[in-house]
């Protein structure tokens, strides 16, 4: 039997993908604010991607001003309350916190961040707002925690600001990729109208800029290109096999999963291939939706997985079982999915090999693919002078984020390969402070 | 060994153990003196009975700290409002049920007439002892009653005497703390002939301001008054207020302490000082009357650790360790001592030494563990008090101990430093940092993360930490 019955109902979904994170009420953030030690240089600050300061706002929370604490997150980090509910915490700031060290359950530090932001956009509190104009204009390709993030920032600096999004919703992975028992869409979407509310930049929705053409006309009429365009689609494997139905990208996925759940069906034996966060995900999102087998597959043995090991046993926690040192040779079926061929392997000195012989199919109807994202690498062509680096990834200054082409700047997954909400939203900061930099220097 | 006998006999009036209910809400009716005794509580002094009074609505006030509710209590009661008569016929219920618990009559009235008719109807009520409530810091002063009577030692001595005409069980009297010296009405209680004293009443305050309305709590239709403060908060104070009656040589009475008693420890800090007896209010009013259950059995096992074998063995024996400033041995040095495999790395005891005493601790890079420098500690504890982990910051004795030097003793020898820039005052060699040296310091440290990440100037800009470029 397994964990999760199949959802049916709205309710039945909610149940299923509950929040792992769940908001706090006044008491409880009352009862952890007041645990919070006020550390000194506090190494939890130190470990936020986005250096907030995690002492200022639990404070503020324990002495009743939580819009400050929410101000003091935003001044930081314009992806507060979504951070708040998906960062690994227990990699960051929660990692880092003193109590860990006297064994003593670290302040949950997530949690009261969105205590106090969430507070914030159901009040709507303005706390922030664009800065006098400054005549100058910047396009944002990508509504993702990048886009926004800069959008928001060249805002408060003065910018006129357009952001051209392909798809119809803003947050780009946080609405379209983040597991949904880390945050609802709902609240990914509140936070998002809370920011165009107050910082008022323009999103053209289903507008994406794929050609020369297109990357012409914005030259000629904006100061400067902000790329936050993240990562695509999930990369083929080159296998035999792979175009048979049912055989998914996770992305795709999970896309699918957070924008139609109701029309999202997974089998009764579900094969996840990877070994990152997002095969975790993946296939704790299978299991959730009812399948009743769900194999995780790697290629090297369990301690090699990329995945954070609260990522991994959250997984097993829902049922996924782990199958180590297999590599896929082939989706077999008849139009439909089977099995997967695979073949042992075994590391030698950090190399995998295949142990000749040892192939087996593994029986399932549904394969998941959670085998990384491709870069976005024929958009990035059309640009003139933009330089990727081997790995596909735009180059750019680690400090303003301007690329090899002046006038196109960039942050987020694009730029970092592919990392968290966290750091995209805080490099883009950073960045919209670079074209200011550039944009103020080059003024005459 | 066998258990420790808790019973008392104070001042005459006998109680299975030294734990009574003070005079207050928790006193208010027979039902809730035979639950407390059948809790476990030793006596109980009834909420004081006089003069008829009518009580507001919205009485209490409370102090909490972060997620500490009632750290300080604050009320604008006045005395019982509940008919003579009915408390009366209840403690002579009570008396009947639980013979051997001690019962005592808290009193507050005006006239001679008045204080003789209350003190006998008590006495034949069957009462074992009677508390002059001197105290109430509120409603009842204003009337010329409560701390206004404590606050006068003639007129306190005037109405002890006017009891005494007519007492013929022993008779306490409860002392306000609202008032410089506690020994003065303490002895004119002596002189009035008292039996006992009990100390301390609640200390006039304003409890907190709503923030909205611009009153202060508690909040009577949009206004507030002052009221009297007790509970947690208030242990200090009255721990010292029981040691100065009980150390002065003309007070001699026997002790009931009162303030801040919540668990075993406060009551046996109390008994330490000089208290022969200890009163709850506040701790009954936030927990209820289980909490005796803690309080005997914390006692219990201390006694039966220090090898006490009655209350006796232990009242007042703090008393000859509590010395003027004068007599301390200004010889004896300590220092800090930071248990590096202890320390969490918090650096509170850094940032309260730097900022908030010597500049005795230094952070050294590579490690969140911070050093202290011992020529510039001066021993006065704060970084092992700000310490979060239990023992992980010790203050250590440096001094061999063989030398013993008070300030009277220098001040009888002719070696005290009398002049301003004298040599041979105390903070004379001591190492201070240069005014200037503090600018920038570590702004970069205390500043938010925003702030750290990008400072003002756009080209002063330091790389973040942190900031760039991390991946899974
Ligand atoms: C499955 C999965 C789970 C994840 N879980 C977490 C998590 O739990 N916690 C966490 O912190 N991070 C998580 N991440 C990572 C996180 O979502 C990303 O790091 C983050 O969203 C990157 O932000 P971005 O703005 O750079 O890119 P994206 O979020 O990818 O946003 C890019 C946006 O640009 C748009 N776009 C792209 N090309 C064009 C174009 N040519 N024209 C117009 N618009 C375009 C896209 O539609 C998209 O909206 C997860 C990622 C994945 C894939
Ligand atoms: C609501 C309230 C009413 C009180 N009423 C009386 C009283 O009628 N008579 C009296 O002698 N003391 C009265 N007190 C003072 C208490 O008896 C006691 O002295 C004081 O609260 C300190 O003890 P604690 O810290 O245990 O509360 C009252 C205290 C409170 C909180
Ligand atoms: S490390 Fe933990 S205790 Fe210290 S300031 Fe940060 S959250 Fe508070
Ligand atoms: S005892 Fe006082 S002076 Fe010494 S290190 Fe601690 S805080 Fe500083
Ligand atoms: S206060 Fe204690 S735990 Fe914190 S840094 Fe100092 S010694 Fe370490």
């Amino acid at each position: 039997m397994a964990e999760y019955q199949t959802p049916t109902s709205e309710p039945e979904f909610h149940a299923n993908f509950a929040q792992i994170k769940p908001r706090m009420n006044t008491s409880e953030a009352l009862f952890e604010s007041s645990r919070c030690l006020f550390c000194f240089d506090a190494p939890c600050i130190n470990a936020c991607p986005s250096g907030i300061d995690i002492p200022q706002f639990i404070r503020q929370i324990n002495t009743g001003n939580t819009t400050g604490a929410a101000r003091t997150i935003y001044e930081a980090n314009y992806f507060g309350n979504a951070c708040g509910k998906v960062c690994p915490t227990e990699v960051l700031c929660e990692g880092a916190c003193v109590y860990n060290l006297q064994e003593v359950k670290p302040i949950e530090i997530g949690r009261l961040q969105s205590f106090a932001t969430r507070e914030a956009i159901e009040q709507d509190k303005q706390l922030f707002g664009p800065g006098p104009a400054n005549g100058r204009k910047v396009a944002v390709i990508g509504a993702g925690p990048a886009g926004i993030s800069a959008a928001c920032e060249l805002r408060s600096l003065g910018y006129e600001v357009d952001v051209f999004e392909a798809k119809d919703q803003p947050s780009g992975l946080t609405v379209y990729g983040v597991a949904p028992y880390k945050i609802t869409n709902e609240e990914v979407l509140a936070e998002m109208a809370y920011l165009e509310g107050q910082f008022g930049y323009r999103v053209h929705y289903n507008q994406p800029i794929s050609s020369r053409r297109e990357l012409e006309a914005l030259e000629a009429s904006y100061d400067v290109i902000f790329l936050g365009i993240g990562l695509g689609p999930t990369n083929a494997l080159q296998l035999p096999g792979e175009e048979r139905s049912n055989c998914v990208g996770a992305v795709e996925f999970i896309e699918q999963l957070r924008q139609r759940h109701h029309h999202t069906a997974v089998g009764r034996r579900v094969i996840v291939l990877g070994g990152g966060n997002t095969a975790m995900d993946a296939a704790s999102e299978a299991a959730r939706m009812g399948a009743e087998d769900v194999v995780l597959a790697y290629r090297r043995g369990k301690e090699e997985m990329g995945a954070y090991d609260f990522e991994y046993d959250l997984a097993k926690g829902v049922g996924v079982k782990g199958l180590f040192n297999v590599a896929p040779v082939e989706i077999v079926g008849n139009g439909k999915v089977e099995g997967v061929k695979f073949v042992r392997t075994a590391t030698l000195n950090g190399q995998v090999r295949t142990v000749p012989g040892s192939e087996f199919v593994a029986p399932c109807d549904m394969v998941i693919k959670a085998t990384g994202q491709a870069k976005q690498t024929q958009l990035l062509a059309l640009i003139p002078g933009l330089r990727l680096d081997d790995k596909g990834r735009i180059v750019a200054d680690e400090r303003t984020g301007q690329t090899t082409n002046p006038r196109y700047f960039t942050s987020g997954d694009a730029r970092n390969g592919g990392a968290e909400v966290v750091n995209a939203s805080s490099e883009a900061k950073a960045a919209a402070r670079g074209i200011h930099e550039y944009l103020t220097k080059t003024k005459d | 060994m066998a258990m420790p006998d808790l019973s008392i006999n104070f001042a005459g009036i006998k109680s299975p153990n030294p734990f009574w209910l003070a005079s207050a809400p928790p006193t208010n009716s027979g039902y809730q003196v035979m639950k407390a005794f059948d809790a476990g509580w030793g006596g109980a002094v009834w909420k004081t009975l006089g003069v008829p009074v009518v009580n507001v609505s919205s009485r209490y006030g409370s102090m909490n700290y972060r997620d500490k509710r009632m750290v300080g209590f604050n009320n604008i009661e006045l005395i019982s409002d509940r008919p003579l008569s009915d408390n009366l016929r209840e403690i002579e219920e009570v008396k009947k049920r639980f013979p051997h618990h001690a019962v005592i009559a808290s009193l507050m009235v005006q006239s001679r007439q008045e204080w003789h008719d209350i003190v006998r109807d008590v006495q034949n009520a069957g009462s074992d002892g009677i508390e002059l409530n001197f105290g109430c810091p509120h409603g009842m002063c204003e009337r010329g009653m409560g701390s206004a009577v404590g606050q006068e030692p003639a007129v306190l001595q005037t109405i002890v005497e006017w009891v005494m005409e007519v007492a013929r069980i022993p008779v306490i009297v409860k002392l306000t703390p609202n008032i410089s010296d506690i020994t003065e009405p303490a002895m004119a209680a002596r002189r009035g002939g008292a039996d006992a004293i009990s100390l301390i009443n609640t200390i006039q305050s304003i409890v907190g301001v709503d923030l909205d309305l611009f009153a202060p709590y508690p909040i009577v239709d949009g206004k507030g008054s002052n009221g009297g403060y007790c509970g947690p908060a208030v242990k200090p104070i009255a721990l010292n207020m029981v040691k100065n009656c009980a150390q002065h040589p003309d007070v001699r009475l026997p002790i009931s302490g009162i303030g801040g008693i919540e668990n075993w420890r406060d009551a046996v800090e109390h008994i330490l000082l000089g208290a022969s007896s200890v009163q709850v209010c506040t701790a009954a009013m936030h927990f209820g009357f289980g909490i005796i259950r803690e309080m005997t059995s914390g006692l219990e096992q201390y006694m039966k650790e220090k090898g006490f074998h009655t209350i006796y063995d232990m009242v007042g024996k703090a008393l000859p360790n509590v010395k003027h400033w004068e007599d301390l041995n200004l010889k004896y040095k300590v220092t800090a001592t930071i248990h590096e495999e202890k320390c969490i790395g918090c650096q509170l005891c850094y940032t309260a030494c730097e900022d908030g005493a010597h500049q005795a601790i230094r952070l050294n890079a590579g490690t969140r563990v911070p050093e202290i420098i011992e020529d510039n500690c001066v021993g006065c504890n704060l970084c092992s008090l700000v310490c979060p982990v239990e023992d992980c910051i010790t203050m250590d004795r440096r001094d061999d101990g063989s030398e013993q030097l008070t300030w009277k003793e220098r001040t009888a020898a002719g070696t005290i430093p009398t002049e301003f820039n004298d040599e041979r005052a105390g903070g004379r060699h001591h190492w201070v940092p240069e005014p200037a040296a503090a600018l920038n310091k570590e702004k970069h440290k205390t500043l938010p993360g925003k702030a750290r990440q990008y400072a003002e100037s756009a080209t002063a800009l330091e790389p973040a930490p942190h900031g760039a470029g991390g991946s899974e």
